[in-house]
């Protein structure tokens, strides 16, 4: 999903900058009240963990390949501002050392697999909270569907950029179902990927979990009153 | 159930991640990832511009001659990177809490 350098035209490199700037910069305002005690430490851990887990390109089919973005698993594991943060950080990291994705894409590509992915997460995952029973159990399943989502609406906000600023004209309708075909398999295994990962440290240690606090504070309500 | 200290939790996640990125990397497919295929069959492929470069580009330190020992390290080097960035980050975004009065 690493767009390049040269894939859009200047005026909308330089538009998608601007929104990434601006929603960084509420990221920062937001994070302050996402880190406590208990996220501030993963956070950092969890940019690395999806800055690794983006190296590892699983094949999907007919030659192509796919890797996790994390905008879902981010958002889940640490809150939406702070997962954004963590985004750009493995996105301008990727781009500036390791020439995985262009520079004048920056603004796209945090775009792309930050905002869009983050916030598509963000609104999957709580609809899939108030729409699932309220169990811890339910917490990795919401966020695998909130994990094939964020990539799907990311590869769509992509067609949606080409069709206003791509440098070759193809038809809309061809860009978005060679997109969508090919990252509704990606979005696939991004999901398990995210349902592992939050299944596991929800196995372990819940309250680590940002996206889980609404059903551990039912969870412990109930067990108060059971008691009394 | 015991549950293990934050710690050993935050431990375990960055071993599987360093792992990953240092190691399981070596066995990623190179196949082209879904938007570059998507545009290797539309033909808007021809107007991507050579990447500007890196110190690590395509995720191999130069010199390096056997690509395992190279794309395991640019792996670690890169989550070592985006490890020490995030969390510096993360740290000057915390609320300063001063005995027990929170800030903001």
């Amino acid at each position: 999903m690493h767009v390049p350098d040269g894939f859009l035209d200047a005026p909308t490199s330089l538009a998608t900058a601007g929104v990434a700037a601006a929603a960084v910069a509420l990221a920062l305002r937001g994070a302050r009240r996402e880190l406590d005690d208990r996220v501030a430490p993963l956070a950092g851990i969890i940019a690395t963990f999806v800055f690794a887990g983006q190296m590892i390109n699983f094949p999907v089919a007919g030659g192509t390949s796919g890797h996790l973005l994390g905008g879902a698993m981010t958002t889940v594991l640490v809150g939406p501002f702070t997962g954004l943060l963590c985004m750009t950080v493995v996105i301008v990291v990727q781009s500036l050392l390791f020439a995985d994705g262009g520079i004048t894409a920056l603004g796209t590509n945090v775009v792309l697999m930050g905002v869009v992915a983050v916030v598509t997460a963000h609104l999957v995952f709580l609809a899939a909270q108030v729409l699932l029973p309220k169990r811890v159990s339910m917490v990795a399943p919401a966020a695998a569907l909130a994990a094939l989502a964020s990539v799907a609406t990311s590869a769509a906000t992509f067609v949606l950029l080409y069709s206003v600023g791509g440098v070759v004209p193809i038809p809309f309708d061809t860009l978005l179902t060679a997109m969508l075909g090919v990252h509704l398999l990606i979005g696939a295994g991004e999901a398990v990927i995210t349902f592992v990962v939050v299944a596991g440290i929800m196995g372990v240690r819940p309250d680590l979990v940002r996206g889980a606090r609404g059903v551990l504070v039912s969870r412990e309500l109930e067990t108060r009153m059971v008691a009394a | 159930m015991r549950r293990p200290p934050t710690r050993v939790v935050l431990a375990v996640v960055l071993g599987i991640a360093l792992l990953v990125a240092g190691v399981v990397s070596h066995y990623a497919s190179n196949s082209p990832d879904g938007l570059t295929s998507v545009a290797v069959d539309l033909g808007f492929s021809s107007s991507e511009q050579a990447a500007a470069g890196g110190p690590l580009a395509g995720y191999e330190v130069p010199g390096l001659g056997h690509p395992r020992w190279s794309g395991g390290l640019a792996g670690v080097l890169g989550c070592l990177v985006v490890l020490a960035v995030s969390t510096l980050l993360f740290r000057l975004r915390r609320p300063v809490s001063r005995a027990g009065a929170e800030d903001e």
